[in-house]
């Protein structure tokens, strides 16, 4: 019995011991950090120092935090109004389509953040970018900048991450019995109703955790919300990132990590004891 | 036999370590005039091996080995994880203001003979940084500007003052650096409005200088991080003005984009890389030396012609032509950016920044 509890638990060692050396130590590290001290010559000093947190206890980095993860998850809300849909359809077509298609969705997945806020900037933009169409078709009286605004970053965000919702989805939607469908169909449910009734209902699972992981994807996404975004659009992560770098205070760019980490987590926690106490 | 393979394997490797370290000493004998120099990898570093490293190896027979080294603070943390080992990742190298001054706090540099730089008289005070003591220990090495860059398509009548920000018939047209230990706003208010630098040497005096500069945010369209991104705004007209650099503006002007780089009546502000010694350098004298040469009026000429910089020392001291001199400074009194505030006062003023841009 033990010798058969080693041999099964042999083969898992060498992946757990990297997990653990390569997220875990990382990790620890983290938590250090953001309770050190920050000695008067600017350097870490190791320590059980809460002030980090207390400074992050003011209305403007809480605000943040909050509207990071407000404007997170609506972007994985529309990821999946657009993904969800499409994938649906992209599971009824033929092989030969289905696999164009993913190979097309694959590709998308190796333009960068950076690529994909620049080009949005110059689609956003007055001079070159959409404004001019609608001008040209008259809906618009004269072109106008689109960026920076809110509207912009959410635009880039949800472009960045609709192919992962697809990705993610995909497999779910194409392991769908679909006789649940011709059933509901037979018995004279319109399309539309046997979509909401049955399709969404029976692939709740993946529709959970598409959105969660859409919602941590672009939780730590930079360089769209600087691009992009006004100031007030910057998302904590952004903020991280100008502690870490530019102000040379590593020990609260950690403590808003860690903030970010706990946000994170208490989502994903409450997302799926909602989706799981349903049941 | 695998064993006895691997073991010899080993073995061999221990030998060649072994004389590798027995060879060193050699080494590092033959090699003794040989100097790390880090400067900003990218345009500067290419530039500094064209233009600047062979004629210093040809007039001092010193060989320069060119390092890219990051602009920011992560240079710093980089010479201060070496220096707990007791080395130094370069021998010289540039350094920006605000980490130098942290740098200099923890005593992370070198500190220099003044004798063996005779040049160094070449320099005014403000780019001659010493340690309480006395003893010298960052010497300027090159200088650039930020102006008010505007597009001569949108904006008509060049403005004469940094007052231009605050301006509200420019209402959503500006574009603004996004810290305040880059963009210098601060300073550049207290210059504006204030009479000086005197008032940001107190946090009451900083606190009156945020409250005035809040007053312009709402005519700021764009705080950019990316040069790149300013620069297509401004060229463009899309956002037809804002601090840039002026060296870089004047180079879209020449390229034939309606960009116009102002030096406001208050002057434009001087920001600078010095050149520092890591404190456990080795060839201390070879970095003495190449100080002391680029601190030569001929080089900080050249350095203004093929680099583009400001040059560190009195322009009247070199051959560069008013128009080249133009091209590159100004011989206004320039804004001095406090670096010492962002340190003494930085928590304090990146929390009051991101309240103001972003609240």
């Amino acid at each position: 019995m033990t010798r058969k509890a080693l041999s099964q638990a042999l083969p898992l060692i060498p992946s757990s011991v990297m997990i653990g050396v390569f997220f875990l130590i990382p990790f620890v590290l983290i938590l250090l950090a953001s309770v050190a001290t920050l000695t008067p010559e600017g350097d870490m000093a190791y320590g059980f120092d809460l002030s980090h947190f207390e400074r992050f206890l003011s209305w403007f980095y809480i605000q943040r935090a909050l509207f990071s993860a407000g404007m997170c998850a609506l972007i994985a809300v529309l990821s999946l109004l657009i993904a969800f849909p499409f994938t649906y359809m992209l599971t009824t077509f033929s092989d030969r389509a289905k696999k164009i298609w993913l190979i097309y969705i694959l590709a998308q997945l190796s333009l960068s953040e950076v690529l994909i806020a620049f080009s949005w900037q110059i689609l956003l933009s007055r001079t070159a970018g959409l404004g001019n169409i609608l001008e040209w078709v008259g809906i618009a009286e004269k072109s106008f900048a689109m960026a920076p605004s809110a509207g912009a970053v959410i635009a880039a965000l949800v472009y960045l991450a609709v192919p992962f919702a697809v990705l993610l989805l995909y497999p779910a939607l194409s392991r769908m019995d679909r006789s649940l469908i011709e059933a509901a169909r037979t018995l004279g449910t319109s399309p539309l109703r046997s979509f909401f009734t049955i399709v969404i209902p029976v692939n709740r699972s993946a529709i959970v955790s598409s959105s969660v992981t859409i919602f941590v994807l672009t939780l730590g996404a930079i360089i769209v919300p600087q691009v992009l975004g006004s100031p007030e659009h910057w998302t904590l992560s952004v903020l991280i990132t100008d502690q870490a770098i530019f102000n040379f205070n590593l020990p609260f760019a950690s403590a808003l990590a860690v903030v970010l980490l706990i946000l994170s987590a208490s989502v994903i926690g409450l997302v799926m004891r909602f989706s799981g106490g349903e049941k | 036999m695998t064993t006895s393979l691997t073991r010899r394997h080993f073995l061999g490797t221990v030998a060649a370590a072994g004389a590798a370290t027995l060879a060193a000493p050699s080494i590092s004998r033959a090699a003794s005039r040989t100097l790390r120099v880090g400067t900003y990898g990218g345009f500067f570093e290419d530039s500094f091996k064209e233009f600047i490293y062979p004629d210093f190896t040809a007039a001092t027979g010193i060989e320069v080995q060119s390092i890219a080294v990051p602009t920011g603070e992560a240079w710093l943390v980089q010479i201060k994880n070496a220096a707990r080992a007791k080395s130094a990742p370069t021998d010289v190298s540039l350094m920006a203001g605000v980490p130098r001054k942290r740098g200099a706090d923890q005593q992370l540099f070198r500190r220099l003979d003044d004798s063996k730089i005779p040049n160094l008289a070449n320099l005014p005070e403000h780019f001659i940084e010493r340690y309480d003591d006395g003893s010298l220990y960052a010497a300027g090495a090159v200088s650039w500007y930020i102006t008010l860059c505007t597009n001569t398509d949108e904006i008509a009548d060049e403005p004469q003052s940094w007052n231009a920000l605050w301006d509200p018939a420019n209402k959503d047209l500006i574009g603004l650096l996004a810290l305040p230990s880059n963009s210098y706003l601060l300073e550049i208010t207290a210059a504006t409005h204030f009479g000086g630098p005197d008032i940001l040497q107190t946090r009451e005096g900083i606190e009156k200088v945020f409250a005035k500069l809040e007053e312009l945010v709402p005519n700021v369209r764009l705080w950019y991080r990316d040069e790149g991104a300013f620069q297509q705004a401004l060229q463009d007209g899309e956002i037809p003005m804002g601090q840039y650099y002026h060296d870089v503006a004047g180079l879209a002007a020449a390229e034939g984009f309606p960009v116009r780089s102002t030096f406001p009546k208050e002057g434009g502000v001087l920001d600078s890389g010095y050149w520092i010694v890591p404190e456990h350098a080795e060839p201390v004298d070879e970095a003495h030396e190449f100080i002391n040469y680029i601190c030569q009026p001929e080089i900080q000429a050249s350095l203004s012609r093929n680099v583009g910089t400001a040059p560190v020392i009195d322009p009247a001291l070199t051959d560069l032509t008013a128009e080249e001199l133009a091209a590159v400074s100004s011989s206004q009194a320039p804004i001095l950016p406090q670096y010492h505030i962002y340190k003494e006062h930085g928590e304090w003023i990146s929390d009051r920044w991101n309240q103001m841009i972003g609240g």
